[in-house]
């Protein structure tokens, strides 16, 4: 097996990456509606989706089936090359983004050492801003293909809005290149490795050589210019549904609204990964390394949680709860036992748990904010990334500089 | 390897689409991308000087080119926004108050 | 065997003749935009071929996603329509087009003949990249002075967009 790999490991292993990212994204898209909705709905004091399967969670398998089996109209008069384009460019692009993205730390199996990504370029964090860039296209052609003037006043205000909080968004990052030195998402993560576990991440950045600063200014403007970027709320008048009957999207439908809806979601774990990346150690665990029983971590949450899953199941409502809640529970129980007993297991789980577990907390906190907050006036929007996100940036890139040559010196 | 002559074949291309573009267009527009494309095909020439040569300087003037790409590119269009609502066509031929 | 990067070269350069060939022939701007950013985002290619990474990122980043983006919105927001159709005179077509083409082919064979004369690559200089530490500390000591030129022409350049867009009143 280490043969083959060696030999042809360099064709056959980014294959498989790509099947295995490609099938972990799209389901984690899936439940990330759910867990949207539900978390939605119990902001807003009612039940979420809790018909179609056991706690609603075959509601995403639902929808899917939907949108393959509903009609797919085509509106006369678009433009056909852009209203074809448009979420074909929006899906790939948003997919495209996750290859540069490093999950975990290097890892080596039956002796072939690779990336924990897919592609591990020395400019990574600029292929993000480029893919970020080209995003405007999917939008922009969207709303002019329609053929249909809300269409085009949401594409336009939609792209105008993502090109204001794109230089904020560039810019908020500039502290952390200082600090890093290099474009490599990897290195990025790798700088904030200190002895000092949480101290040490970037947005609290206490480092033994003093090259570091917090980046909690950069942070802050790091996140809203991405709320901005994947037009939620507040962010999201352009596409709101009770402006602009639905914005740019109005007239697709069923499978191709499907690919702008798996974009958007998409996009957003992709924004949530960088931002974990960038300011919050990647895959790094909060505790120093030097404390190796907190590496049972992942066995401690599995195991309580699939008895507690098993528990709910068994005092569930309908028969198919009572099966596929237990089951779903035992499961969990078994891996978290299976990763107390085998370390080696455990080591190359460790990364990927702590990225994913950080990730999962920014898709919370995105959901949280969608709940609770009102929308922005596309006004007090442009002002707002303008003439206030953009010198905060800016004034961030200055301090943060002057302290590490003050301190380098 | 790709040797030098092939990345300048295929600039020298480029910069006759453009000035072909450039000529046989009447849409103020698309001139204005055909000018776009002609600077891309002239930053493409620089850089692979700058591989031949193995030294960076090259690719420093090509983000030069391309800053003052940009600045012309927005100033331009605010004149042609304005050229078409004054003569309310974006055709060059219909520009003509100066003719004889 | 034809080396992976000679392959690689010919179908982004067939790419990018393909997308400027496309915005001579589409009637519609904006099809001839989307040309011109296919024609962009191969030459980020072939850069990144060459081994300029930070300028493949530039390109696509700045010529890409924000001038392609105002001609786009220009174009949409002055609902360019489709070009009249208009014939040109017989001198154009007979005489303009052969003889346009005949000096594209005598550049390029000039160039091809001269290939011997021109500074070959090093094969060390062929798989190199640019590191934009180098570029960096090319732009801000030797050309630091053009360097500060630009950002002034940035800032003239916002300026006097700001001025020709504003309504008279």
């Amino acid at each position: 097996m280490s043969e083959i790999l060696a030999k042809y490991g360099f064709l056959i292993v980014p294959i498989i990456k790509v099947a295995i990212l490609v099938l972990v994204v799209l389901t984690l898209d899936a439940y990330l509606t759910w867990l949207e909705r539900k978390v939605i709905a119990h902001i807003q004091a009612r039940w979420g989706p809790h018909r179609v399967g056991p706690h609603g969670l075959l509601q995403p398998l639902a929808d899917g089936i939907k949108f393959i089996l509903k009609e797919d109209p085509m509106p006369t008069g678009v433009d056909k090359k852009a209203y074809f384009f448009a979420p074909f460019l929006t899906l790939m692009l948003a997919l495209t983004s996750l290859s540069v993205i490093p999950f975990g730390p290097d890892i080596t199996i039956f002796g072939y050492t690779t990336n924990f990504g897919i592609a591990d370029v020395n400019i990574s964090l600029l292929v993000l801003f480029a893919i970020t860039a080209l995003g405007v296209y999917g939008i922009a052609l969207a709303g002019w293909g329609s053929n249909n003037k809300y269409s085009l006043l949401g594409g336009l205000r939609s792209s105008a809005q993502m090109i204001s909080y794109e230089l904020a968004l560039t810019l908020s990052v500039v502290g952390v290149l200082l600090i890093a030195g290099d474009f490599s998402l990897k290195h990025i993560v790798e700088k904030q490795a200190g002895d000092l576990g949480l101290l040490s991440w970037n947005i609290i950045g206490m480092s033994k050589d003093h090259g570091s600063f917090t980046q909690i200014i950069g942070c802050i403007c790091f996140f809203i210019a991405a709320i901005a970027e994947t037009n939620r709320v507040p962010f999201d008048l352009p596409e709101a549904e009770s402006e602009l009957v639905a914005g740019f999207h109005t007239e697709y439908a069923s499978m191709k609204f499907a690919m702008f809806f798996i974009g958007e979601y998409t996009s957003m774990i992709a924004v949530s990964s960088l931002f974990t990346i960038l300011f919050f150690g990647g895959w790094l665990s909060p505790f120093p390394a030097s404390w190796t029983l907190t590496h049972y971590l992942p066995s401690v949450i599995l195991v309580p949680l699939g008895l507690w899953v098993f528990y709910d199941g068994t005092r569930y409502e309908t028969i198919l709860g009572r099966i596929i809640l237990p089951g779903l529970g035992a499961v969990f129980t078994l891996l978290g036992a299976g990763l107390f007993l085998s370390s080696t297991v455990n080591e190359l789980i460790q990364g990927p748990f702590w990225f994913f577990a950080k990730v999962g907390a920014v898709l919370f906190f995105y959901i949280w904010m969608r709940g609770t907050l009102p929308r922005f006036r596309y006004d007090q929007l442009m002002d707002f990334g303008w003439k206030f996100l953009l010198p905060v940036s800016i004034a961030n890139v200055v301090l943060t500089s002057a302290v590490i040559m003050w301190r380098m010196k | 390897m790709v040797p030098t002559s092939y990345y300048l074949v295929l600039s020298a291309i480029l910069f006759g689409l453009g000035v072909l573009a450039f000529v046989f267009k009447r849409n103020i527009i698309t001139i204005f991308m055909a000018i776009e494309l002609m600077l891309n095909a002239v930053n493409l020439a620089f850089v692979a000087f700058s591989q031949a040569l193995g030294k960076p300087d090259g690719e420093v003037f090509v983000l030069f080119v391309i800053v003052v790409a940009a600045a012309e590119a927005a100033v331009g269009l605010g004149i042609i926004i304005l050229t078409a609502r004054n003569r309310r066509s974006l055709n060059v031929e219909h520009v003509d108050l100066l003719k004889l | 065997m034809i080396s992976g990067v000679l392959v690689i070269f010919f179908v982004l350069a067939a790419l990018a003749v393909f997308g400027a060939v496309s915005l001579i022939l589409q009637s519609h701007p904006i099809h001839s935009a989307l040309s011109l950013i296919l024609v962009m985002v191969s030459l980020a290619g072939l850069y990144l071929l060459m081994g300029a990474e930070f300028i493949a990122a530039v390109q696509i980043i700045v010529y890409g996603g924000a001038v392609m983006v105002l001609f786009i919105f220009v174009i949409m927001l002055l609902n360019a329509g489709v070009e009249e159709r208009t014939n040109f005179s017989k001198m154009a077509t007979f005489g303009g087009v052969p003889l346009a083409l005949a000096l594209g082919g005598i550049i390029a064979a000039a160039i091809a003949r001269s290939s011997g004369q021109l500074p070959a690559p090093t094969a060390a200089a062929q798989g190199a990249l640019t590191s934009t530490r180098e570029l960096s500390k090319l732009l801000f000591s030797e050309f630091v002075y053009p360097f500060e030129l630009t950002s002034f022409l940035i800032l003239v350049a916002i300026l006097g967009a700001i001025v020709l867009a504003q309504r008279e009143n």
